[in-house]
C-alpha cells in the first residue's frame, strides 16, 4: 500500500495549498452559484418546482465549476517548474496521477456539496429524505468526471488555448455521466429509492473503473517528453 | 494555358528538390527518416482515385435514377444510399485508426502513424459532417421535424463533438512529437468513450416514451444492392482521401525535416 | 564509471538539440560543462537525469542503462536548476517535507532541520517560499536537491539570476558537496563560476563536446581563448 500513500502525499500537498489560499475551491463555488443563478432567469417560475428541470440546472452547475477547477490542477504544477521536480521523484507515474487525481476529487467533491446545499434552497428541495442517495450519485460521478478530467487537465496544461480546450475535449467524453447523473438523481429527486435508478448508478460505476483504468496507463504518455 | 504549364513544372521541380534531398539527409531519425513515399505518384494510387470516383458516380446513378421510388417515403429516401454509408465509414473505420494508429504511435514512436491519424480522423469528421446533413434532409419531410433525440442521431452528434475537439486539440499546439502524443492521449479515450456513449443515449430514451421511430423501412432487393455497392463506393473514396492526405502529410513533414537542414549545415 | 555517454542524439521533433555527443565520467568527479546558448546544455542534463528521453545513443548513469532503467536511477540522482521545483504556496519545510516523502527520506524532520541550517534558511523554514527572494529559493532548491543524498548530482545553469551575495553563498555550499564520493555535473556560460571548484572542463558546441581537459592542466587565460575559439566558430558558421 506504499503506493497509495505516496499519492496521498501528492494529494496533501495540494490540499494544504489550497487551503492555504482557497483559491480553487471558492472560485469553482462562485461560478457554481452563478451557473444556478443564470438557469433561474431562464426557467419559468412555475417550471421550477418540476422535478425534470432541476437536475439539468444541478449537473449543468456542477460540470461548469467541476471543469473551472480541473483547469488550475496543473498550472500550480507550472510554477517554478514544479511538474519537473515531481516526474524526477523515484515513483511511478500512475502514483503521481492518482496523487492529483485525490487532490481533485477532494476539491469538487466538496465544491458539488456546496452546491447542492445552495441549489437544494433556491429550488424548495427537501435535502433531509434524498442526501444518502445523491451523495453516493454524487461521489461516483465526481470520480468519473475527475478520473478524466484530470488526465486531460495534464493534457492541456501546456497548450497556448488551455483555458478553453479542456472544456472543449471534457464536455463531450463527460456526455455519459453527466446523462446518468442526471437521470438518477431525477429519479431520487421523484421520491423513488436509489434501486430505481440502479442501471445509471451501474453506468457510472463502469464509466468510473473504465476510465480510472485508462487514465492510469496514459498519463504517463500525457507529462513525458 | 501558359501559367497552368509553368505551375505544374514548378511543382515537378520542388518534387525532385525533395526527393534528392531526402536521400542524402542524415539518417540518425530511424523514427522518420525513410518512408515509401516517393515523389512521383504511383499508379495504383491514381487508379484507386478513377476507381473511387468512378463508383460513387454509379452509386449517385443507381440511387437517383435506377433504384425504384420507395412507396411511403417518396424520393426522399434515396438520400439514405448516402447518408448510411456516410455514417458508416465515419463511425466505423475511420475513428477506428483514429484509436488503433494512436496507440501504435504511443508504443513505436512513429510520427507516421500520428499523421494517419490526424488524416482518418479529418475525413471521420467530414463523413459525420454529411451524415449530421443528410439525416435531417430526410426526417423534415418523413417525421416531420430536422431534429430528434433519436438515440443514434444524438450518439453520431456526440460523436461528432469528440473528433471536432481531438481536431482543436491538433491545431492548437504544433506539429511533432508533442502533438501526436497529446492527441492520441485523447483519441484513445475518446474512441473507448463512444460505445459507453451509445448505450447511455440509448437507455435515456426508451425510458422516455419514443415520438418517432426510424425502424421498419424495409428495401427491396433492388434497393438493397444499391445501398450495398453504395456503401463500397464511399468506403472506397474514404482509402482514397485517406491515402492522399496521408501522403500530402509526409511530404510537409519531409519538407520541414529537409528545412530544419539546411539550416543546420 | 559514473557516467558513460556513447553517440547521443537527441532530437525535438526534425531539429538535434545534441547530435553524436560522447562522454564519460570518473566516479566523485565534478564536470563543468561550457557552453554558448543554445548549445545543448540543459537538454545534455535532461537526458542524464532521466527528465527527457534518448533519441539515439547509448546512455549509462550511475550503472542504469537509459531510458529503460529511469526509474531506478531516480532515487540515486539528484537536480539543481535555474527552475527551483519549489511550490510557492508551501512553507520551505512543507516543501522539503513533501519531496523528502516522495523520496521516502528517513529521518526526514532531523535531515530537513540539518538542511536547513546549510543553507542558512533555518530562522524562515515557516515561510511561503512566495515571498522568498529569488536567491533564497536557490539555495532552498539546493536543499531540496540533498533531501536523498544524491550520488550523482546535476547543476544546470545554477548561478543563473543570483546576485553576488548568492552566488557566493552557493557557491559555499556547492564546495561542500564535492567531496569526493559525488559525482557533479555543472552547465554554466560563465568561466569564472564554473572553473572554480570542479574537476574537468569540457567546452559543448552545436550538441557536441569539442574540449575535454583536466581543469589542473589549463589557465584559465588560455582556457578562455580556447573557449572563444570554439564558441567563435560557431558565429561564424552561423552568419
Amino acid at each position: 500500500m506504499g503506493f497509495l500513500s505516496q499519492a496521498w502525499v501528492i494529494a496533501r500537498k495540494d490540499i494544504i495549498g489550497e487551503l492555504r489560499t482557497r483559491e480553487t475551491v471558492l472560485s469553482m463555488l462562485l461560478f457554481g452559484f452563478l451557473v444556478i443563478l443564470i438557469f433561474n432567469f431562464g426557467i419559468e417560475p412555475g417550471l421550477r418546482e418540476e422535478n425534470l428541470v432541476k437536475p439539468g440546472v444541478l449537473w449543468a452547475a456542477f460540470t461548469f465549476a467541476g471543469i473551472l477547477g480541473l483547469n488550475r490542477s496543473f498550472i500550480a504544477e507550472k510554477e517554478n517548474d514544479c511538474l519537473q521536480g515531481l516526474l524526477l521523484c523515484p515513483v511511478d507515474r500512475s502514483v503521481i496521477y492518482l496523487g492529483k487525481f485525490f487532490g481533485n476529487f477532494i476539491f469538487t467533491l466538496s465544491m458539488g456539496l456546496v452546491v447542492f446545499l445552495f441549489f437544494s434552497v433556491l429550488y424548495n428541495v427537501n435535502l433531509v429524505q434524498v442526501a444518502l442517495p445523491l451523495g453516493a450519485i454524487l461521489v461516483l460521478t465526481t470520480i468519473g468526471f475527475t478520473a478524466v478530467g484530470t488526465l486531460f487537465s495534464a493534457v492541456s496544461v501546456g497548450l497556448k488555448t488551455r483555458d478553453v480546450i479542456l472544456s472543449i475535449l471534457l464536455i463531450p467524453v463527460m456526455v455519459p455521466v453527466v446523462l446518468a447523473a442526471a437521470k438518477s438523481s431525477g429519479r431520487v429527486l421523484d421520491g423513488d429509492s436509489l434501486a430505481g435508478a440502479g442501471l445509471w448508478l451501474a453506468l457510472l460505476v463502469v464509466y468510473d473503473v473504465i476510465f480510472l483504468t485508462v487514465a492510469i496507463m496514459l498519463f504517463d504518455y500525457a507529462v513525458e517528453e | 494555358m501558359t501559367t497552368v504549364s509553368r505551375g505544374s513544372s514548378v511543382e515537378h521541380d520542388t518534387q525532385a528538390a525533395v526527393a534528392g534531398g531526402g536521400s542524402s539527409g542524415g539518417g540518425a531519425t530511424t523514427a522518420t527518416a525513410v518512408h515509401p513515399t516517393g515523389a512521383e505518384r504511383p499508379l495504383w494510387l491514381d487508379v484507386l482515385g478513377v476507381a473511387a470516383i468512378a463508383s460513387v458516380l454509379v452509386a449517385l446513378y443507381g440511387a437517383i435514377i435506377w433504384a425504384p421510388t420507395e412507396a411511403v417515403m417518396g424520393h426522399v429516401q434515396r438520400i439514405f444510399y448516402f447518408h448510411m454509408p456516410s455514417a458508416w465509414v465515419a463511425l466505423g473505420p475511420a475513428f477506428t485508426i483514429v484509436f488503433i494508429c494512436s496507440i501504435v504511435y504511443l508504443v513505436k514512436k512513429d510520427l507516421r502513424y500520428d499523421r494517419i491519424a490526424g488524416a482518418s480522423a479529418e475525413l471521420g469528421v467530414l463523413f459525420t459532417t454529411i451524415t449530421l446533413l443528410t439525416g435531417p434532409l430526410w426526417a423534415k419531410p418523413i417525421w416531420g421535424a430536422y431534429w430528434t433525440w433519436d438515440p443514434r442521431l444524438t450518439t453520431t452528434l456526440v460523436l461528432w463533438f469528440i473528433y471536432v475537439a481531438y481536431l482543436m486539440l491538433r491545431s492548437s499546439i504544433t506539429e511533432g512529437h508533442r502533438r501526436a502524443r497529446l492527441s492520441a492521449v485523447f483519441g484513445i479515450v475518446g474512441w473507448i468513450d463512444v460505445p459507453i456513449v451509445f448505450m447511455s443515449i440509448r437507455w435515456w430514451r426508451t425510458i422516455h416514451p419514443t415520438l418517432v421511430t426510424g425502424e421498419g423501412m424495409n428495401l427491396d432487393s433492388s434497393m438493397q444492392a444499391v445501398l450495398v455497392f453504395a456503401l463500397g463506393a464511399i468506403s472506397l473514396l474514404y482509402v482514397y482521401l485517406l491515402v492522399v492526405r496521408v501522403r500530402q502529410l509526409d511530404m510537409g513533414s519531409r519538407i520541414d525535416r529537409l528545412r530544419q537542414q539546411s539550416h543546420l549545415r | 564509471m559514473a557516467i558513460r555517454v556513447k553517440g547521443l542524439w537527441k532530437y525535438f521533433d526534425h531539429f538535434p538539440a545534441i547530435r553524436g555527443l560522447d562522454v564519460e565520467l570518473e566516479l566523485g568527479r565534478f564536470l563543468t560543462v561550457f557552453g554558448p546558448n543554445g548549445a545543448g546544455k540543459t537538454t545534455l542534463i535532461r537526458v542524464l537525469s532521466t527528465q527527457i528521453q534518448p533519441s539515439q545513443g547509448e546512455v549509462e548513469v550511475g550503472g542504469c542503462v537509459l531510458p529503460g532503467q529511469a526509474y531506478r536511477l531516480r532515487r540515486h540522482v539528484g537536480v539543481i536548476s535555474h527552475n527551483t521545483y519549489l511550490y510557492p504556496n508551501l512553507t520551505a519545510r512543507e516543501n522539503l517535507t513533501f519531496f523528502g516523502r516522495m523520496y521516502r527520506v528517513p529521518d526526514l524532520g532531523d535531515r530537513i532541520k540539518t538542511l536547513l541550517e546549510e543553507v542558512g534558511l533555518s530562522g524562515r523554514r515557516d515561510d511561503l517560499v512566495r515571498t522568498y527572494s529569488r536567491g533564497m529559493q536557490q539555495r532552498l532548491s539546493i536543499a531540496r536537491a540533498l533531501l536523498h543524498d544524491p550520488d550523482i548530482m546535476f547543476l544546470d545553469e545554477p548561478y543563473t539570476g543570483l546576485d553576488q551575495h548568492a552566488s557566493r553563498m552557493l557557491r559555499d555550499v556547492l564546495k561542500t558537496l564535492h567531496t569526493g564520493e559525488r559525482t557533479l555535473v555543472m552547465t554554466t556560460h560563465n568561466i569564472e563560476q564554473g572553473l572554480e571548484m570542479c574537476d574537468e572542463v569540457a567546452i559543448q558546441v552545436r550538441g557536441r563536446l569539442v574540449f575535454r581537459e583536466n581543469v589542473g592542466a589549463i589557465d584559465r587565460a588560455g582556457f578562455e581563448q580556447t573557449y572563444f575559439d570554439h564558441v567563435g566558430k560557431d558565429f561564424r558558421w552561423d552568419s
